[in-house]
């Protein structure tokens, strides 16, 4: 097992090695010069040649890599150019809001989205199982935004019940964060919990057609216990599996997300960044996003053994 | 051996699929239903241009802000400009987007795949480089590329094609390693045919029903994601109305005028909608398992 692991987590480096090639060439495959790009519309020629000397642009690509390599993994992600602070300092700050809403919204979703899935697939073919689906479905097809911008519309002005946008940390007054949280989560959670619903319901359906689910109703066990015993941990491999994979579309919410509700998160300073061309900060937020994205992956791999006995590392 | 016959990848095969698909298609209501909706979308946007309708750029600030009125089907944006005809204009950009990423997507993934999957060398170092590309979250990848090439709809476009590739690639070179064994591509190999015509002519075409159910799925998600571009400001530029960016003007008011987020909102969900369970049905019918179990 623990050999297992560890030569997994050697094979994340050569990964995230070229995620890092891929990252640093985002700036170097841009169109114009990357000095200009740094430097904005109304820079003269005198300051770009600084810029170039100051950053080393100067240099063959490959020194540039490997330099930009050298200070990244010593933890130095580069400099914003608007605002000049550290990027690994600006993300930093930026990290509670963030980690807080994904966490809340994998809570809300996974809780929500398997049971529906087992339902679904129990009830298959009856008007349960095609609601079930159907709002599935739809979760799929409402942009994220739409949903939030409802949401507030109706939650916030129209009952009252939440705070309009904004955030509170959770250390300043838990209820305060609740509150805030409670939208913005329920905004992300949707098409995460659509996916998660359909897997669950296909796997189920798979699985409910296997003997040994015959067997335990055969021996007259009760329905309860088939489907959760039985049935649902044979299927929660795969369900594991698209848990993780969908973190990426929690990702990509999240940057809308916070954006709806002013949340002072990575998303929120990933457009910021966006808007600003501020490309130091745009790298170490895909740098930051992706490996959170394989090392959590990996996490999901290793948990297999605890739902398949027959999965040995 | 052969207790279970494998058909043999004919093109006959390719119009078997594309038969038991109309035949699905007409046992399937709901798939049917997403067919009609989405060619009523496609006429309705791309006829935009010959209904007669106010000028979707065309700005009045007399009348901004208005709620649906008479005049103004769906209200104004806060230049007066009428929402309905931008709203069915900005289709136009969106299915535009949405079907040349799913065919491009579709199409590199195919060739990356087909030689990936029959070449252990190349396949090593390629999938490599799928595996990373797969590690950067679709949308930041996208976001970030756009926001370095500039906001324009070719861009868009290609932006949010590239983190899908390796989703393709993927899929082709698991049916490739599928059939590399099998008996009819030994038997073609043994007689001597060319790799190039045993990849084209008998493993292509088995790749091609899960393709086309893959590529209607990244249609959905690519009209979506072009909207959340243009919503965080790395999207389609602003002077062309796409549902996205209608939204994203709406953004400040939201309060005021609600309408020009939700009715594009509104389009867009039920386009989305459409294709997904197209797709659905599409893969009801192209799936054997499936059919085996229905």
């Amino acid at each position: 097992m623990y050999a297992y692991v560890i030569r997994r987590l050697l094979a994340t480096i050569p990964i995230m090695g070229l995620v890092a090639v891929f990252v640093f060439l985002l700036l170097h495959m841009s169109p114009g010069d990357p000095a200009a790009i740094i430097a904005g519309d109304n820079a003269t020629e005198e300051n770009l040649e600084q810029i170039r000397a100051l950053l080393g642009l100067n240099d063959p690509l490959h020194i540039q890599f490997l330099r930009w390599l050298e200070r990244l993994l010593q933890g130095d992600m580069g400099v914003s150019i608007y605002s000049g602070l550290p990027v690994e300092r600006l993300i930093w700050q930026r990290v509670e809001p963030t980690l807080l809403l994904t966490l809340m919204t994998m809570i809300i979703a996974i809780t929500l989205a398997i049971p529906l899935g087992v339902l679904a697939a129990w009830k298959v073919g009856t008007w349960v199982d095609r609601l079930v689906m159907t709002v599935a479905v739809l979760g799929f097809s409402v942009p994220v935004f739409v949903l939030g911008y409802t949401l507030v519309l109706g939650g916030s002005i129209g009952l009252g019940w939440f705070p309009v946008q904004g955030y509170t940390p959770i250390r300043e007054s838990f209820t305060g964060f609740l509150l805030h949280i409670t939208l913005p989560a329920l905004t992300l959670g949707l098409v995460y919990m659509a996916l998660i619903a359909r897997m669950t319901r296909a796997t189920m359906l798979e699985v409910l057609n296997e003997d040994y689910v015959r067997t335990a109703y055969a021996k007259g066990l009760a329905t309860r216990k088939v489907l959760i015993k039985h049935a649902l941990k044979n299927a929660m491999v795969p369900i594991t599996t698209t848990i993780g994979l969908g973190l990426a579309l929690i990702i990509g919410g999240v940057v809308v997300t916070e954006t709806v509700f002013s949340i002072p998160g990575l998303g929120r300073l990933t457009v910021d960044a966006v808007l600003r061309t501020d490309y130091p900060v745009i790298q170490g937020v895909i740098l930051v996003f992706s490996l959170t994205y394989v090392l959590l992956n990996l996490l999901i791999d290793l948990s297999y053994v605890f739902f398949d006995p027959r999965i040995r590392y | 051996m052969s207790d279970k016959p494998f058909t043999p990848s004919e093109p006959s095969r390719i119009a078997e699929a594309f038969a038991s698909a109309w035949d699905a298609l007409r046992r399937n209501p709901t798939m049917l239903f997403g067919l009609v909706v989405l060619t009523l979308m496609a006429f309705l946007s791309f006829g935009a241009p010959y209904f007669g309708l106010l000028d979707p750029l065309r700005q009045n600030p007399m009348d901004r802000l208005q709620d649906p009125t008479l005049q103004y089907f769906l209200g104004t944006d806060m230049y007066g400009r009428d929402l309905f005809s931008r709203v069915l204009h900005g289709g136009q950009i969106s299915l535009l987007v949405g079907l040349s990423v799913a065919f491009l997507a579709t199409t590199i993934g195919l060739a990356i795949g087909l030689i990936a999957g029959f070449s252990r060398r190349v396949d090593a170092v390629v999938m490599r480089f799928m595996d990373a590309l797969m590690s950067i979250p679709a949308i930041l990848l996208a976001i970030a590329l756009v926001a370095l090439w500039g906001s324009s709809v070719p861009n868009v476009i290609l932006a949010l094609t590239i983190p899908e590739v390796p989703r393709v690639v993927r899929l082709v070179r698991s049916v490739v390693l599928m059939l590399r064994d099998q008996t009819f591509v030994q038997a073609a190999i043994a007689s001597g045919t060319s790799t190039a015509r045993i990849l084209v002519r008998h493993i292509m075409p088995n790749t091609i029903p899960p393709l086309i159910v893959q590529a209607t799925y990244m249609c959905a998600q690519a009209v979506i994601f072009e909207a959340y571009l243009s919503f965080v400001g790395a999207g389609t530029p602003p002077e062309i109305p796409s549902w996205g960016n209608i939204m994203a003007e709406g953004r400040s008011y939201f309060f005021q005028n609600f309408g020009i987020i939700m009715f594009p909102g509104l389009f867009l969900a039920i386009t989305v909608f459409a294709i997904n369970t197209f797709g659905d049905g599409l893969r009801d019918a192209l799936d054997p398992r499936m059919q085996r179990r229905v």
